[in-house]
């Protein structure tokens, strides 16, 4: 029998983050990710591109490879893949939205970071992360960042009048599909990122 | 379309009640790779290769117990269904241990000092007399899915130093996250798909 006293977690003295930030953070896993020299071409598989194999976060999930890689190419495919359906920018507010009202400062970081990027809306997108998810951003992103809050909610509280907004608002079925699954899959990988490490501090901080 | 994409069983249909050719199913194909990587992540956790560190029961054990906290859904009412044929006693134990736990979230206490004014309070779940029955193995489980359900923000070193305590390993920890992470996503796209097919009809 194991004591309770026994520390099986890895301890990091990194500062952590003061609050929710467009900057650049780190993250520390708190478990020993799978270690570098000896991943197989099934962890590799898992990792789905090579370069991933330098980062804790992906090297801690490559344990189970096989989930791994069905969650990554979830993710590439619902972000990434803008032939057609809602901008970038728009996918990036909905995770964001997410990540702000679960918490996840980690994540919120990148996301809004994204957001700023492909919209040129970097101080809407602060407002988000200093006043939260009910900052007035104009109708069409506040459908979204609402239709995303309800979603991120338990139980699930997106009704039929969060879709006729986003729907007023010009998105058509497929965009209003992506809001879904942008903010649905930030639920997924906030709860990945919030509990096997956390974040640190930006270099400037 | 292929053949084989119409004949394969998806659990994001079977959930939603999407029915072939409806409005709902040609948007879903919209997003091929989605779909496919969905159902993959589905497969990936139960139907695992490697069931060493958490047995295929305490896949849907935990998926059973995960879901119901979200409500009674499609997706709880599967999730049960699996449980109770893996292990009927302790399903039932679950379920009982589900509807004593539900709770609004997410909620919780940040660990960022700028953001201590919105620490909000909630359940704290802790399993009682049912962890004689349900093993220290599945007591912390269950209590650690209730924290990742409602309060991912009060995630910890010491919560992962529990369940270590209580038998599991590193490689078991990452698959019960996945596990309770993936189930948090497919529910909402499911009961998000309703709500568009739903508004779609009106």
């Amino acid at each position: 029998m194991t004591t309770a006293t026994t520390i099986h977690t890895i301890t990091h003295e990194d500062a952590h983050p003061r609050g929710f930030t467009q900057a650049a953070l780190g993250w520390v896993p708190w478990l020993e990710p799978y270690p570098l020299d000896l991943l197989t071409e099934r962890h590799y598989a898992g990792l789905v591109d090579k370069g991933r194999a330098s980062s804790d976060y992906f090297r801690l999930l490559a344990r189970d490879p096989e989930i791994l890689a069905a969650r990554t190419r979830t993710d590439k495919d619902i972000f990434y893949n803008t032939k057609e359906g809602l901008p970038r920018a728009e996918r990036e507010l909905a995770a964001t939205a997410a990540s702000r009202a679960n918490g996840c400062v980690f994540c919120a970081s990148v996301h809004s970071r994204a957001a700023s990027h492909f919209s040129g809306r970097e101080s809407d997108v602060q407002r988000v992360l200093d006043e939260g998810v009910g900052a007035d951003l104009g109708e069409r992103w506040n459908a979204i960042v609402a239709a995303s809050v309800a979603v991120t909610q338990t139980p699930f509280a997106l009704t039929v009048d969060h879709v006729r907004r986003l729907r007023a608002a010009g998105l058509d079925d497929l965009e209003i599909s992506d809001v879904i699954h942008g903010a649905s899959f930030f639920n997924w990988a906030n709860r990945l990122m919030l509990s096997l490490g956390r974040p640190t501090a930006a270099a400037e901080e | 379309m292929t053949a084989n994409t119409t004949a394969r069983p998806d659990t994001v249909d079977e959930l939603a009640a999407i029915a072939p050719g409806s409005r709902l199913d040609e948007l879903r194909r919209r997003r091929p790779v989605t779909r496919e990587q969905v159902q993959a992540s589905f497969d990936a956790l139960f139907s695992p290769l490697d069931d060493t560190e958490i047995s295929l029961t305490e896949r849907w054990l935990i998926a059973a117990f995960a879901s119901a906290l979200a409500g009674d859904t499609s997706s709880s009412r599967f999730y049960a269904e699996q449980a109770e044929r893996a292990d009927a006693t302790a399903a039932s134990l679950v379920a009982a241990l589900a509807a004593s736990a539900a709770a609004s979230g997410p909620y919780g206490a940040y660990s960022e000092v700028e953001l201590q004014s919105e620490n909000t309070a909630g359940l704290v779940f802790t399993v009682g007399a049912e962890g004689d029955t349900l093993g220290a193995r599945l007591t912390s489980a269950i209590e650690h899915t209730h924290l990742l359900v409602f309060r991912p923000r009060e995630s910890s070193a010491d919560a992962l130093d529990t369940l270590r305590a209580a038998g599991w390993s590193v490689d078991g920890i990452v698959t019960l996250s996945q596990l309770v992470a993936f189930l948090s996503f497919q529910q909402r796209v499911v009961e998000g798909l309703r709500v568009l097919a739903e508004e779609a009809a009106a």
